[in-house]
Order: C-alpha cells, then structure tokens, then sequence
C-alpha cells in the first residue's frame, strides 16, 4: 500500500519534472550562449500560461494545440527583445543585465496583475480528470501529454542544436566568441535567435503547465527561481542538465509533498541548491568554468 | 577613535557643498513635521525608512559588490525578533534591537560563509540570498509560536503608548526614521573612509589585485554582508512596530527584496547621497501614483506602481547605469570624493 503511494508520487513527479526540466532549459540555452540569466523567466511563463488560458476559454483551443502558436509567438517575441533590448548589456557588468531583466519582470508581473487580477485561474479540459492505471500506478491523463509534449519539445532542440548548421553555429559562439566572430559567423543575429529559442521553451512549458496548476501572477517569481533552482543543479549552461535538474526537482517536491508537508516542498528544493552550492557549484552535469 | 574625533574629521574630508546641503536638509525635516499631514508623515516615514536600508544594502552591492537580493530577509527577522521579545516578554524594543540585530548577523554570517567559502558569486550568491530568504519564510509560515501564516500582530495598547517602546503616532515613526537614516548615512560615511571601507573597495573593483595587496578578500565580504545584515535589521524592528502586525509572505517576499534596493540603484550605487536621494524620487513618486490612480479608475489597482517602477528601472539602467547623483554632483559643483 505505501509502496504504491511512493510509486504513483515518483510518476508524478517524472512527468511534472519534464515540464519544469522544460521551462528551464530556455533558461539554459539562453544563459549558456547569451551568457545573461533572463531574470525574467517565470514571469514569461506566467504570461504564456495566461495566454494559453485564454486561448481555451474564447476559442476552445486546447492548450496541448495552443502551445505550438504559443512558442512561435514567444520566439518572435524573445528575437525581437534580444535584438533591441538586451543586446546593448550583453558586455555591460551583469548587475546592470540583472537590473534591466528585474525591471522587465516587475512590469510583466505587475501587468498580468492588472489585467487578470489576482485570483487563480484554471483552464478545466474535458479529460483533465481522466487516468489511466496501470496496476497500482495512477497516471494522470493531462500529465502524461503534458510530459510527452515537453519531452518532443526538448527532442527537437537538442536535434537542432547537433543537426542543424545554424544550431552549430550557435554552439560555436557559446564555445568560443572571439574564434566564432573571427570565421564571420553573425553573433547578433544568433544571439538573437538562441533567445527566441530559449522563449519558445518558456513558451510551451507554460502552455503546458496551465493543464497541471492554476494560472496568477504571483506565481511568476517561483517559477523564475525554480527555472534558475534547476539550472543551477543541473549545470549552467547545460541542456541534458536541465531535464535532469528538472526532473530532480519534481521527484523531490513530489515526494517533499507527501513524506513532509505540501508547504515544504519549496524547503526541499532550495535544500538541494545549497547542497549542490557548497558540494559542485558548477552543477552535476555543468563543465568547471 | 571616539565618536567626536570620527565625526570632526568625516566634516574635515567631505566636500564643502555636499556638506552644506546636508546640513540644510536635516534642519528642514527636523522642522517639516509642522506642515506635515499624518498622510504626508507616513510618506516621510517610507522615504526615510526605505533611504536606511537602501543605503545598508549598498554597504554589501555598492561598496563591496556582492549582490543580495533577499534583504528583505534581515528586514523580516530584526521585526520578527523584536515584535516576538515585546509581545511575548515585554522586552523593550529599545534592549530588544540587541538580539535582533544578533540574529540577522548570524543568518548574514550563515549565507555570507557559504557563499564566500565556496567561490559562489555574482548571480549565483544573489539566488543563495533569495534562497536563504526563501526558506526563512516557509519556516515562518509553519511556525506556530510565531503565529504562522496567519500573521504576528503587535497590540497597541501594549505597555502603553511611550515612544521607548515604539509606540506612538506617525510623528514618533517619522523622527526615529529620519534618525536613522542619518545614523546610517554616518556609519556609511565613517566606513567608507576607513581602512575596511578602502578593502571593500578594492575588493569591488578586482577581487584578484586585492588579494594581491595582501587584503583578506574573505573577510571582508563577510564584514560587509555583517555590517549590512546588522543595519537592515535595525530598521527591521523599527518598521514591524510601525506597521504593528508581521506576516511570513509579506516580511520575506522577494518583492520586498527588491523594492528595498531601487533607491539606491536608481540614486547611485556605491555613493553616499545615492539611496537618500533614491528614496526621494522614488518613494514619493509611487505613492503619488498609487494615488492618482485610485482618483481616475475609482478604485485601487495593485501593482499601478510597480509597473512605474520597473519601468523606471530599466530606463534608469539604460540611460544612466551609476544613478542619478553622479550626475547631480557634477551639476552641483561638488567635487569627486577623494577615496
């Protein structure tokens, strides 16, 4: 009986860890070429989140469809910002970056307060309690396409970045700036482009997690720390450590949640930073800088 | 060194102007109450209060350069440990500022010692700051002798109204706050003149050379994240009996965090008059707005002022990364501080 409690907890948070490991891995991607932490990543969340919620209520639109449109949008979005925004501070000291990227959240924060008010909001699909059971294992519809979409999301960028040649050129410059330039590769233009990236995975998470937690804007800020929780445990920088960080993340909140107390689980994951700080500050799967 | 001999040469090796316009400021807000609103006291009371923190926090990113982002957390606990000594013990807060500053030391030492022992720094040591502040919260939360969640309230009828209690009106709020914000602007001032003020110094501009000075790179971060824990913390106390209740989401909120640290970025970082003159624009500015906005719509819209003050962030930041008071000196004719 509580093995099965134990077993169903750790499926669940496999499958939410996917989506958080998601959520950061735009931050990863961003950070490890742009070289700026995008302070602002669970308020992008939040507004991606929101807009998936309106999408489905005025339109229908389910947010497992809603989340392509979405990412698309939040590239346009993140290239754009990147192009005007952000690139002027990319050599300025990283306060100023932090500074510039702290102002943005508050607005955006503070601006989906305004609209939306404070209340949560949820969209209710019409399958969002529906479940599979496999023996004793409880699987949670939405959180198993939630996982899988994430999953297929964070496929297509690791193929891009080794398949592509423009995903090579974008490793290029995060490997080496000065070589990168020198051979005439486009810095700007694929900054630009690795933030748009980084925007449309920030983008899709938070379509996807509007299926599995309630949409207000004062949850921006713990997403922003989670995203960062995240990358800091899996490595700066690194893609797979993002996924894995996240799915870190998710078991152990998962299990914080019923072994201590829901309330604790936040506890439990800035538990795993500090240790992570004090015993491998360049994160289990990051490179010693 | 006494406390005259310090102060005699603090006028000594300040610049003249700047000097004067201090003087000048202090005479009129020592006055002002009498033209002041309980409305307009309350507004003086932020800008003083806001003033004080903004300028401890500058001690640890302005002067040392070490990014915290949870002050907020040294804020919550010097009014936790305050409020809790006063309600459930009847402890002053006048003897309980002892404590409470002894506690935001130690949780600053606690963070500063992990951080610094283990090379983390810039983003890294801000979100170990956010962490820590995180985590204190959450224990608040759940900590029942502490009221929990559902908030800590201070009576104010405890003990009767007498001002070494910190009970009172706004007027006592206002002049304990302007106190401290010039006590600060002194501690502040002294600091940066001294020997450990020259090492934060180096230490800001190139960790690496100063080692090579033979400074204690170490232990001067940990001076400064002590220092600046054991100022906020002050202010901490005073402003949980202004407010009279406390509650975990709010004391420790990261919003709050940040809030504390836009005076003196917007001022001027690592400058004296640059958290002063920060709360000054800013603080006012947004209770204007909040105002303002409350006469238009008819109602209150939260977050109408934050909006204005990440946008005026990321404008400051794009147009004048060091603030607004390098600038104004030069325009005042005050010359550069000899550091």
């Amino acid at each position: 009986m509580l093995w099965s409690l134990y077993g169903n907890v750790l499926v669940q948070g496999v499958l939410t860890g996917l989506v958080y490991g998601l959520m950061a891995l735009g931050l990863s991607v961003i950070f490890g070429v742009v070289r700026v932490v995008n302070f602002a990543h669970g308020e992008f969340a939040v507004v991606a989140m929101y807009a998936a919620f309106v999408l489905f209520r005025s339109f229908g639109l389910d947010p497992f469809l809603s989340m392509l449109p979405i990412a698309a949008a939040f590239f346009v979005i993140g290239y754009g910002l990147q192009r005007t925004l952000i690139n002027p501070f990319v050599s300025r000291p990283e306060h100023e970056q932090f500074i510039l990227l702290v102002g943005l959240a508050i607005i955006m924060v503070n601006g989906t307060l305004m609209i939306f008010g404070p209340d949560a909001r949820s969209a209710n699909l019409p399958y969002s309690f529906d479940s599979w059971e496999i023996g004793p294992i409880i699987l949670d519809k939405v959180r198993v396409y939630a996982a899988i979409a994430a999953l297929a999301v964070a496929a297509l960028l690791f193929a891009f970045f080794r398949f592509t040649s423009t995903g090579v050129a974008i490793r290029a410059c995060a490997d080496n700036l000065v070589g990168a330039a020198v051979v005439g590769l486009n810095v700007k233009q694929l900054y630009a482009l690795t933030f748009g990236l980084g925007l449309a995975c920030v983008g899709a998470a938070g379509a996807l997690m509007v299926t599995l937690t309630d949409a207000t804007p004062m949850i921006a800020p713990a997403f922003t720390l989670l995203a960062f929780t995240i990358v800091i445990i899996g490595g700066m920088g690194s893609m797979a450590g993002a996924i894995v960080g996240g799915l870190l993340i998710g078991i152990a909140e998962a299990m914080a949640s019923v072994v201590i107390a829901p309330s604790m689980k936040t506890m439990v994951s800035f538990g795993l930073l500090v240790l992570v700080l004090a015993l491998r500050p360049q994160g289990l799967l990051g490179r010693r800088a | 060194m006494n406390p005259f001999t310090l102060l005699a040469r603090l006028v000594d090796e300040a610049p003249r102007r700047a000097l004067v316009l201090l003087a000048v400021l202090v005479a009129v807000l020592l006055v002002a109450p009498v033209a002041l609103d309980r409305y307009l006291l309350s507004v003086f009371f932020l800008i003083f209060w806001f003033a004080t923190v903004g300028q401890a926090w500058n001690v640890m990113m302005g002067l040392c350069g070490q990014l915290s982002l949870g002050h907020a957390l040294y804020v919550g606990l010097g009014g936790y440990v305050g409020a809790v000594l006063w309600v459930k013990f009847g402890i002053s807060p006048a003897i309980a500022i002892v404590p409470a500053v002894l506690v935001a030391m130690a949780f600053g030492a606690a963070i500063g010692w992990l951080g610094f022992r283990f090379g983390i720094e810039g983003v890294y040591f801000a979100l170990l700051t956010i962490a820590f502040a995180e985590v204190t919260r959450i224990g608040f939360d759940n900590w029942s002798y502490v009221g929990g969640a559902a908030g800590f309230f201070i009576p104010v009828t405890a003990g009767g109204g007498s001002a070494i209690n910190l009970r009172g009106g706004p007027l006592l709020f206002y002049y304990v706050a302007l106190a401290l914000m010039v006590a600060a602007f002194v501690i502040c001032a002294a600091l940066r003149r001294s020997r450990l003020g020259h090492a934060w110094l180096a230490v800001r501009e190139d960790p690496e050379a100063a080692r090579a000075l033979g400074i204690n790179v170490f232990r001067a971060k940990m001076a400064a994240v002590i220092v600046s824990s054991a100022m906020t913390a002050v202010a901490g106390v005073v402003y949980a009996f202004y407010q009279s209740n406390l509650f975990p989401s709010q004391s420790f909120d990261i919003a709050r965090s940040i809030e504390m640290i836009l005076a003196p970025i917007i001022g001027g970082l690592g400058t004296l008059f640059g958290p002063i003159l920060g709360a000054f624009i800013l603080t006012p500015l947004g209770q204007t707005l909040i105002a303002l906005v409350e006469k238009i719509a008819g109602r209150a819209i939260p977050g109408v002022n934050l909006v204005f003050y990440g946008a005026a962030l990321m404008v400051m930041i794009w147009f004048a990364p060091n603030g607004i008071w390098p600038w104004l000196k030069k325009k005042l004719g005050i010359p550069e501080e000899r550091s």
